[in-house]
Parts: structure tokens; sequence; C-alpha cells
């Protein structure tokens, strides 16, 4: 008996196919998601069971990290160019219409207002240094910029501004209740604390 | 590049035929294309967040100083007083916190607070369990959210139902703090106040042997 030939058949692979597939994921995602805005400090949200979500602008984010700093965030840009001119007449800081403009692009800050210049100087590098080092946006009571900050922001969006808390799991209780009395100072009683989905 | 080789031997070139316009293939290789493809997915799928933050919402009092004689007071049999302290303890005693009244020490797990929660209110408001037959109505779809939201305000609000007095002290945790409002969602309890703590509190807190220092 003869062997039995068996045809030799090409391994080619019709990538044709799956490449379509990849650019169409690859065109959804990038139309469906915005970038993630850099964050200047690492915050590990409690969890709850709420469901409440946030919109993407007119929110105004305060974020305080483990040691109690305090950051500000005010989303879309220009509210955010509206808020730092309100914001440099009101403290008079002169800042120049280039560096008011950087800093609509940026997100969340820890500047006090009298280094605010020197910070929109500098690198993006520069600025994750100086966000380790920084002690935050004064809120006490003797200097209490936070409540500048938040006045001018509910200002600039016409008062529909969602005020959102964003506090870290291990930072202490005083530095919330100094935001709450700010927040109730201005008349702002209703607001929200961002939470992690309940890990159960 | 996406096939293996299978021609065998080298190419010889035939002799004494005609020299013919060599006929190529139009296929492309497509392979780098999906690697590509693929790298700039798996970047935007990392660099990119889907979902949007989720927050919880909390209404706190108007601070407008009110005239002592238009202020509400709550009775003492409704009042129940929930004092965060670090270590992730809490301690709670019934009454307004005038004389601090045999007060005890739970933690926020679900045997812990939840459940004196659950009970206490279920001990002063007799239809307090029927938010959870509103809610499972609800969501199957029996009854519609404004239904299921007035029903559920009607019973937060009954007049003889329980009335939570949140304190902390500086020791406690944001976490803390973020978990008794979560509590208070998760038991159905409606009528609740962030209140600033007093001193026969801290005192209490100072001066009891059972509570972790």
């Amino acid at each position: 008996m003869s062997k039995v030939k068996v045809p030799r058949k090409s391994t080619w692979v019709d990538m044709t196919a799956m490449t379509d597939v990849a650019f169409l994921l690859l065109t959804f995602f990038m139309l469906a998601t915005t970038a993630r805005p850099e964050e200047p400090v690492t915050v590990d949200t409690p969890s709850s069971i709420a469901e409440f979500k946030l919109p993407d602008t007119k929110v105004i984010i305060v974020t305080v990290d483990k040691t109690g700093r305090v950051f500000f965030d005010l989303k879309g840009k220009d509210f955010r160019r509206a808020l730092i001119e309100k914001m440099a007449a009101k403290r008079q800081v002169a800042l120049s219409p280039e560096e008011m403009d950087r800093f609509s692009l940026l997100s969340a800050f820890g500047a006090p207002m009298n280094e605010m210049k020197s910070f929109l100087e500098l690198n993006p590098d520069q600025r994750k240094q100086y966000n380790v080092q920084t002690k935050g946006i004064p809120s006490d009571s003797t200097n209490n910029e936070l409540a500048d900050w938040l006045v001018e922001s509910r200002k600039v969006t016409g008062n529909t501004a969602i005020i959102a808390i964003k506090g870290d799991v291990d930072a202490n209780y005083p530095v919330f209740k100094q935001i709450i009395k700010t927040l109730q100072d201005q008349k702002a009683n209703r607001f929200n604390l961002i939470t992690g989905l309940e890990r159960k | 590049m996406a096939d293996i080789d299978s021609s065998g031997g080298g190419s010889s070139p035939k002799k004494g035929k005609k020299k013919r316009g060599k006929k190529l293939s139009t296929r492309v290789d497509m392979t780098p294309m999906v690697d590509l493809g693929f790298l700039l997915i798996t970047f935007f799928m990392l660099t990119t967040s889907m979902s949007k933050p989720q927050a919880m919402e909390i209404n706190v009092p108007d601070n407008t100083k009110i005239p002592e004689n238009q202020e509400t007071k709550i009775k003492a049999s409704q009042a129940m007083t929930i004092l965060l302290t670090g270590k992730d303890q809490i301690v709670y005693y019934f009454g307004v916190g005038e004389e601090v009244q045999e007060p005890q020490i739970t933690d926020y797990s679900a045997g812990g607070i939840r459940k004196i929660l659950l009970d206490e209110a279920r001990k002063r408001n007799p239809s307090f369990d029927s938010i959870a037959v509103y809610e499972n109505q609800f969501k199957s779809g029996k009854i519609s959210e404004e239904l299921y939201k007035a029903n559920r305000l009607r019973i937060q609000g009954y007049k003889n139902g329980l009335i939570i007095l949140i304190k902390a002290d500086d020791k406690a945790r944001y976490k803390n703090f973020v978990d008794i409002l979560d509590e208070m969602l998760i038991t159905n309890n409606g009528r609740y106040a962030i209140v600033d703590i007093a001193p026969s509190d801290l005192k209490m807190i100072e001066t009891n042997p059972y509570l972790k220092k």
C-alpha cells in the first residue's frame, strides 16, 4: 500500500477579521471614555451602599488625604478659568492670563494662594513633587481659603454645582467637622460624600 | 509572519521556460496591525475610567441661630445618641445627653450597631418593617418608585420614631463617620442628625473603663 499523502496546507491565518475587531474595540474605548484626570494624592475612599453617581462637570470636589491635607477641585474648564480670575482678584494675587489658562487645564490642587503663582509655573514632574510636600489649602478659622474657593466656585457655576467631599479612610474627623462647618456657614447644607463600592 | 514557510526547498528557477511576470499575492500581512490595535486598546483601557464616582448624599441643618423658645425639643424616650470614638469603637446611650445614662459599647459589625439600630427602631415604630416590604415590592416592579418613596417617608416620619444623634470625637476616623451614615441607610433610619460632641460626652468617654484607649 502506498502511503496516504497528506496534502500540505498553508498555515496562513487571515488576520483581517481580527484587525476589524481590534479596531472596533479601539474606536469604542476612545469614544466612550474620558481620560482619567491625574490626582494629586491617592485617596482610599470608604465604601457604602449609596448609588448616587456624580456628574462630570459642575462638581466641586474637596479632597482630604490621609494626613488631613485639603485639596480643591472644580470640574469644567470654563468654570475654572472664571474661578481663578475671581480668586486672584479677591486675594490680590497677580496672575498672568497664561497662568490662568494653565490653571483651567489642571485638576485638583493643594496650593495656598500665596504659592499659587509659583505652583502654576512648575512642570508636571515638579508639580507632583510639590503635591507631596504641600500643606494643602488652609481651611482653619484664622485663614480659611477653602471657604473663599467654595464661595467663588458656587458663584461662577450659578449656585448649581454639586459639592462633594472625598476623604481618606484614615483621615481624622476634626478636618471634616471643619469642612462641614465651612459649608454650613455659607448655607451649603446639602452635599455628598464620595464613597467606593461596598465590598461584601 | 502568520504562517509557517512550507514551500520546501529553495527556489529553483525553471530552465527553458519563457520569462513571465511573477504573479504577486495581494495578501497583506495583518499581524503587526493587529498587534498595534491591541496595544492601543490596552492603553486606552488602562488610562480611562468608565465608572463615575459614587457619592452618598447628606444634609446638614441650617446653622443660623433660632430663638430658644422656637427650638423643637425631642423627647428623651425617642432619642438615641451614638458617639464615635477611636479604635473603631461606638458608645451609645438612650436619651439626649444632659445626664449620660448606662452607656454601652459596640462596634461597626452587622451584629453590633446595625442590630441595635434595627431593634430600637422596631420597638418605637410599629410599622417599621413595612419599609422592607415596600422595598421588595418596588424592586420586583409591583409598585412605582413614587409610591415606595412616599410610603418610606411616611413610615420614617412616624412621630414617636427613633431619632438618632451622631457625635464624633477627635479620635474618630473619617471611615467611622461614613460607616455610621451607611448604617442609617441600611437600617432605613431617616431621622438622624450630626451634632457637635458635648463636654459631658467627652468626660464620659474619658472616664469609661471599658473603652480601649
